[in-house]
């Protein structure tokens, strides 16, 4: 074992180690379909949220940018998902998976065009005019996303023709399970890489970059892309599982909460959106349970309490223990 | 023709001529000191010339061509760097990231989404190389947060050593370094490629008498001397801009 560590090339370690991260979140996953038979469809809109939060990650925790409006990628994401099984009758789920992300994709490169104009509290209005013109204009086309109605009528096939989409869920949630380590792979790669190493840079400082003759504003515009991808996925995978659309997927308050799961959870590092997504979705839905009324308030005291004592969100406190107790890991 | 030209570049700040019809041109292997008293507009104009900063007037050529109207990134491309008066660098990243960064753009590979440049054998070489030469390996994979301001300070130099440009703009590079450090900074500008032009802006007179063979000194935006080191002591005009403080 410690032999092959010595031959293997560091991309090679790094690839392992994302490898045997990708085990233990299958592991997780297991454990969970086999507790919880009754909350599959809960967890696998945990994992479509996920996705929407990594897809955040990328471009404000990577990138610096700033947005409050990413549910827009999602959402197109979904809808078109959604649309091309409803109207079009394209119901196989692979290929509604296929159309969400390529939706995505377009929606993360025209939103960038509008966002990356600006800088800081400007690029934070520009992301939220983003968020609120997508949603006006999904509900006034409303003969194709049904409006405030949502769109319904999405019936997916069985996947690979063998899978049906049962009633408790079972498919949608290996298939969000498999989803989930595939794009954490592919995303590692890209984090790690000349490219993920160049938007790090740009966040910290854009004029030394563009000093070091490295493109600025299309590297950002790229990373755009990639991220609506992945949010185009997220909802698509959502209008997979739940069979419905509605106009809660471009919603200004699921950008603004995805926001704080990211920060919650830890930037820049992929696993403090998973985390956080999973601890806050997983914590609303017990408080809101238990006291239906207050939640919001608990779920804030929660916020305050992390970003005053763990600035760096969850995986930051894991971050500052491993920095204390000696060993510095691989990151 | 020389390697790198600026014509008549002129610039104002508001009523202010910051930048007043400046004109030099360097030739490959130059070593140019750019002086003049604070304020006197030497930080501006290596961003008019960079393109940092749009000039109201004049013209600026690499090799033959006219870059004044491109990107800072295409001046760069064009074989152009600066480096900066006040440490420009990212505080997170290590020097060994700063400088494979720098080697990756240049060999055009800096958008790679695939791979680790860790993993890249000539990439890696070039960076153990100039880390090497500038001192830093010690601290090649600590944060830039952390290091002493001198590192850094190497650092930019380093940065402008990979990306191998035709002219090289160093503004103060000795600034904030404590003087037992200075040595190590003229050390690593005695490393640069020989036909390399560069023009580097420094109030220490010791130093710039030993780096350069042509003073060019600024003040309140106009060239008021360009000559040989050994002249620019005794020229009055210099005296009076300094107001003394750096004639003997
Ligand atoms: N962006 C700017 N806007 C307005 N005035 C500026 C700007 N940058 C520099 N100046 C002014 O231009 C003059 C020259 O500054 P600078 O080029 O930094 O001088 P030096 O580098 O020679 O010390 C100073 O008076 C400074 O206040
Ligand atoms: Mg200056």
């Amino acid at each position: 074992m410690s032999n092959d560590a010595k031959t293997m090339t560091i991309w090679q370690r790094g690839l392992r180690s994302d490898l045997i991260a990708c085990l233990l979140i299958g592991l997780i996953a297991v454990i969970c379909f086999y507790a919880m038979p009754s909350g599959l469809s809960l967890l696998t809109r945990i994992i479509a949220i996920m996705l929407l939060v990594l897809s955040i990650d990328l471009v404000t925790g990577y990138g610096g940018v700033a947005t409050l409006g990413h549910a827009a990628l999602f959402g197109a994401g979904a809808y078109a998902a959604g649309i091309a099984a409803a109207k079009f009758g394209i119901t196989d789920p692979l290929l509604m998976l296929l159309i969400g992300t390529i939706a995505g994709a377009i929606a993360g490169f025209l939103s960038s065009l509008v966002i990356l104009r600006g800088h800081g509290l400007s690029q934070l209005v520009l992301s939220i005019a983003v968020i609120m013109l997508a949603r006006e204009a999904a509900n006034k086309f409303s003969t194709w996303t049904g409006g405030s109605d949502g769109l319904s009528g999405i019936a997916p096939s069985p996947l690979l023709g063998m899978w049906r989409f049962d009633l408790w869920g079972k498919t949608s949630y290996w298939l969000a399970v498999i989803l989930l380590l595939v794009v954490f792979l592919i995303l590692r790669q890209i984090v790690r890489s000349p490219f993920g190493m160049l938007v790090k840079a740009i966040r910290q400082d854009p004029i030394r970059v563009s000093a070091m003759g490295a493109p600025v504003y299309w590297t950002l515009v790229k990373m755009y892309v990639i991220s609506g991808a992945v949010a185009g996925l997220g909802g698509a995978l959502s209008a997979v599982a739940t069979k419905v659309v509605g106009l809660d997927a471009l919603s200004f308050e699921l950008s603004a909460e995805a926001v704080v799961m990211l920060v919650l959870g830890g930037t820049a590092n992929l696993f403090g959106a998973m985390i956080g997504t999973t601890v806050f979705i997983w914590f609303e839905h017990l408080v809101s349970s238990v006291n239906p009324f207050h939640w919001l308030t608990i779920v804030g005291v929660l916020l305050v309490t992390v970003v005053l004592f763990a600035p760096r969100g969850l995986t930051g406190i894991a971050d500052q223990l491993r920095d204390k107790f000696g060993k510095g890991g691989a990151k | 023709m020389s390697l790198f030209e600026v014509r008549n570049l002129s610039k104002k700040f508001g009523g202010l001529n910051v930048t007043n019809d400046v004109s030099i041109s360097l030739n490959p292997g130059d070593r140019i000191a750019l002086i003049g008293p604070n304020g006197a507009g030497k930080t501006t104009f290596v961003n008019l010339v960079t393109g940092h900063i749009r000039p109201d007037a004049g013209v600026v050529m690499i090799a033959g061509q006219d870059v004044t109207r491109l990107s800072p990134r295409a001046r760069v491309h064009a074989g152009l760097v600066r480096s900066f008066q006040v440490t420009r660098l990212f505080p997170e990243m290590s020097p060994e990231e700063h400088v494979a960064m720098a080697i990756l753009q240049r060999m055009g590979k800096v958008e790679k989404a695939f791979g680790d440049y860790r993993s890249m054998p000539e990439v890696m070489a070039e960076t153990a190389e100039i880390l090497g030469i500038l001192n830093l390996t010690p601290i090649a994979r600590s944060r830039v947060s952390g290091i002493a301001y001198g590192q850094q300070r190497l650092l930019e130099i380093g940065l402008a050593m990979a990306l191998r440009p035709k002219v090289l703009l160093l503004d103060e590079p000795a600034a904030g370094v404590p003087s037992s450090d200075t040595v190590l900074i003229e050390r690593a500008l005695d490393r640069l490629p020989p036909d390399l032009a560069v023009l580097m802006i420094e109030h220490d007179m010791d130093f710039v008498f030993r780096f350069a063979q042509r003073v060019v000194v600024l003040a309140a935006g106009t060239v008021i001397f360009d000559g040989t080191p050994a002249q620019v002591a005794a020229d009055p005009q210099v005296r009076e801009a300094y107001l003394g403080s750096y004639a003997e």
